[in-house]
């Protein structure tokens, strides 16, 4: 922990009010010639609040990017409904570049949770590439019964009228991962809503519930205190993190995949110039050690170069929309 | 001792002088959005919580949106004092009794003793938070669903000491207020309800737009409607401090207010929501005159503003010793704390002693701030009153909007201050008061919330709510309350009966 000066003081104080002058300024609007882009500082719009996971994210690549590209990249958080409000507000933005939009999975599943979705996440965007897929650990109160994650299965299966499965609310990652672990077990057990992670975590530390399916962002340090039991890890490989949590497929159930993917995306007529100028520098931004140890912090890690790319989030965007599309209307049917 | 080796490493950290700065500049910026209605604390560190990721000290981030949070409880009071305009649900509490002092030329004596009573509650509140957090965290943990539901339960009925008027009239409203709190996206099935179609709606109402409609905005049209009110206000813009019998009056009330709060902060599911409105209750139950709450009772006061300051610092407890945030405004600090690379968790006290400890004193020092800030202002406050009402209040109008609206920039919050404004005046007409009303808004949707999961839990089971001791307990306490509030009202009426028959 290193002392500030009081020049320090000065600088912070200043650096706020700069923020300011940045807001105002980028809300001019830049210029038109893709050739000459990007002149001016760039809105990355998060349709979620910030601090939060995504938001987090999103400040870790846009430093890199904003470095690479000469210009600011200025974070506005803008949430609300289940980031159905911000991305809506991206889709209505100039296609001149100059507004782009960080969203997760929630972008593939809105079109099943919200019929009245006032845009069409394929349609009236264009990607420009992947980011990063955050693993999610399926963890249960410290003094539930199974041991490992096979014991945790036949348990679930067994007990499937007795047990109950918190989450953070509908849409919300673990709601998905919770959806999708039942749907693979072939139970349906209660499930419980709560306002948020903090609140569904604080009951399932408290034992008030038995189990969730998280983000490791929101699990980790609570495994790594051993405050609630982990059994395994929704990703094909072991994650840095927690290197002694088995993947689901070692425990035997392959078809248990599910992370929270973050993707960048701008308003469907945006010149593919723009597209490209971006996602070279989302590229560059996620080779830089910095972003990778930020990361592994959180227990992820920045997708692969080509991963982040149009053509491979533009893929997983379409799949994903069909594999949530199915999993949640038969929930909701069910 | 370790408490002292501890306390010792958290003042060697909140006083250097770069993060007394800091604190200083949190609680500076905390009491400006406290003041301003609608611009609350949480909106604050959302969009302040940015600039702090630049810090390459993480305390120091920390310090300073603390501040911010702690500020803003302390700021909120004043407006709710001087222009019944409260910010927040727990400064509604305040408006009841601090407006009426106002009213009668006393506002500078309702803000001195807001101000004095946070003090004393965030000082006693920092140390229960140096000697008592983990197992106050501990025991945190054991309320769950059905514990919640029947602390709201015995809220709502201990509420009812809120209106100083009608009891049935105060029924009317909590009961108004929770259908008020239904609106909006269900949590659990997401089904939209009374929204019309509405989708700026779907995420309820806005509590700051309702609370400025039915105090701020219905205290204007009443002042307009009967000018004797506001002539009396200026007049007597008397005595700033308050006398030494004044002072005498709230001692009692401040140390048990403290107490209460504090206790009620750690709950993680929202108890720092109760934690003003439980503080007046008490407060006019043990009263000798209880008649006069609501007509400017000094204790109605100080006794909600430190219940309110202490829960404000206690609510850090679950965030610092388990890394669970209690509330939004903690789960922003969860996000400063990833940022900075500290992984939020139950560690985060061994992991980061420095860290947790100087925060812990920084509230202290905080504190102090805050009242060397706040004393010396209220001279200035209270002259505002001495502006011309018909300057003074197209100004409240004016701020109330834009302070709405920046809210969550929806056109619909602004139509909706309108609206309830009105239906406050129409209510002040009828007799009834707002600040039930509130309560129920905010309680109504922890109520249904925490009966519903409590159900879902129990699969269905309604005897959880018996049968788990805490909740047993909380029930049969509600009980009580419920026949103490009831008896003396059938007994007069019984009394009546009698003298009729003689």
């Amino acid at each position: 922990m290193t002392p500030a000066g009081p020049r320090k003081v000065a600088a912070y104080i200043g650096a706020l009010a700069g923020l300011g002058l940045i807001l105002a300024a980028c809300s001019s609007g830049g210029g038109a010639d893709p050739a000459e882009y990007p002149e001016d500082n760039i809105e990355v719009i998060v349709p979620f609040s910030a601090g939060g996971p995504t938001d987090t994210v999103t400040r870790m690549v846009a430093e890199p990017m904003s470095q690479d590209l000469g210009v600011q990249m200025v974070v506005q958080n803008v949430d609300g409904a289940g980031g159905t409000v911000g991305a809506g507000q991206a889709a209505a933005a100039e296609p001149d570049g100059y507004t782009v939009l960080m969203h997760h999975i929630g972008m593939s599943t809105a079109p099943a949770l919200y019929p009245d979705l006032a845009y069409d996440p394929v349609a009236d965007f264009k990607t420009v590439g992947l980011v990063t897929e955050v693993p999610m650990t399926i963890i249960a109160r410290s003094d539930f019964e199974p041991e490992t994650f096979e014991d945790f299965v036949t348990y679930v299966q067994e007990n499937a009228d007795t047990v109950t499965m918190a989450h953070a609310g509908e849409g919300s990652a673990s709601n998905l991962c919770g959806l999708l672990l039942t749907e693979a077990l072939g139970v349906e057990v209660t499930a419980v809503p709560y306002d948020g992670t903090g609140p569904a975590m604080t009951e399932l530390v408290g034992g008030q519930v038995d189990f969730m399916c998280d983000q490791t962002t929101n699990t980790t340090g609570q495994i790594t205190a051993g405050k609630v039991k982990a059994y395994a890890v929704t990703t094909p490989e072991r994650i840095e993190a927690l290197p002694d949590l088995p993947t689901t497929a070692e425990a035997g159930q392959p078809d248990i995949q599910v992370t929270v993917w973050h993707g960048l995306y701008v308003p469907a007529e945006t010149p593919d110039e723009i597209v490209a100028t971006l996602t070279e520098s989302l590229q560059v931004a996620l080779a830089d050690q910095t972003v990778i140890d930020q990361m592994a912090d959180l227990g992820t890690a920045p997708v692969s170069e080509e991963q982040a790319t149009p053509e491979a989030h533009t893929e997983l965007l379409e799949e994903q929309i069909g594999t949530w599309g199915e999993i949640i209307s038969a929930s909701q049917g069910g | 001792m370790d408490l002292l080796d501890n306390l010792a490493l958290g003042f060697s950290q909140a006083l250097q002088w770069h993060n007394i700065m800091f604190c200083l500049l949190g609680v500076v910026l905390g009491t400006a959005v406290g003041v301003l209605p609608g611009i609350g604390p949480t909106a604050t560190i959302a969009l302040l919580l940015p600039i702090t990721f630049g810090f390459d000290d993480p305390t120091s981030a920390l310090i300073m949106l603390a501040g911010i949070y702690y500020g803003a409880q302390y700021g909120g009071s004043t407006t709710a004092i001087l222009l019944n305009l409260p910010g927040e649900s727990s400064a509604a509490v305040t408006a009841i009794d601090g407006h009426e002092m106002a009213r009668s030329g006393r506002a500078g004596v309702a803000l001195a003793v807001a101000a004095l009573g946070s003090f004393v509650a965030g000082t006693v509140a920092t140390v229960v938070l140096a000697v008592a957090a983990p197992p106050l965290a501990q025991a945190a943990l054991s309320f769950g669903a059905a514990e919640y539901f029947s602390l709201v339960v015995l809220g709502l009925i201990g509420s009812i000491a809120l209106a100083s008027g009608s009891m049935l009239k105060a029924l009317a409203m909590i009961v108004l207020g929770i259908l008020l709190g239904t609106l909006g996206q269900d949590l659990y099935t997401g089904t939209p309800r009374f929204t019309f179609g509405v989708r700026e709606l779907y995420q309820g109402l806005s509590f700051v737009a309702l609370a400025v409609g039915v105090f701020g905005i219905a205290e204007i049209l009443r002042n307009l409607h009967d000018p004797r009110t506001r002539t009396r206000m200026v007049s007597r813009v008397a005595n700033l401090w308050p006398t030494r019998a004044e002072l005498r009056r709230i001692v009692a009330p401040v140390i048990r207010a403290t107490g209460l709060g504090s206790l009620l902060g750690v709950l993680p599911g929202g108890g720092h929501v109760l934690a003003s409105y439980a503080s007046y209750a008490v407060e006019k139950r043990v009263s000798r005159n209880p008649r006069e709450f609501g007509h400017g009772a000094i204790e109605g006061v100080a006794g909600p503003e430190s219940a309110n300051n202490a829960a404000a610092q206690t609510s850090f407890i679950p965030l610092l010793t388990l890394g669970l945030p209690a509330h939004p405004v903690m789960a922003l600090m969860v996000g400063a704390f990833i940022i900075q690379g500290i992984t939020p968790g139950p560690d985060v006290m061994i992991e980061q002693p420095a860290l947790v400890w100087g925060l812990i004193a920084s509230m202290w020092v905080g504190n102090v701030l805050l009242v060397l800030l706040n004393l010396p202002l209220i001279g200035l406050w209270v002259r505002m009153l001495t502006v011309p009402y018909s300057v003074l209040f197209p100004i409240i109008v004016v701020f109330a909007c834009i302070g709405t609206y920046s809210l969550g920039q929806n056109p619909y919050d602004v139509l909706a201050v309108a609206f309830f404004g009105l239906l406050g005046f129409v209510l002040i007409r009828a007799g009834c008061e707002p600040a039930p009303l509130l309560l129920g808004f905010v309680l109504g949707p922890l109520l249904e919330e925490n009966l519903r999961r409590a159900l879902l839990i129990s699969r269905g089971d309604p005897s959880v709510f018996f049968t788990r001791p805490i909740s047993g307990v909380l029930l049969g306490l509600a009980l009580v309350a419920l026949v103490v509030t009831v008896l003396p009202t059938i007994r007069r009426k019984r009394d009546v009966v009698f003298a009729e028959e003689e």
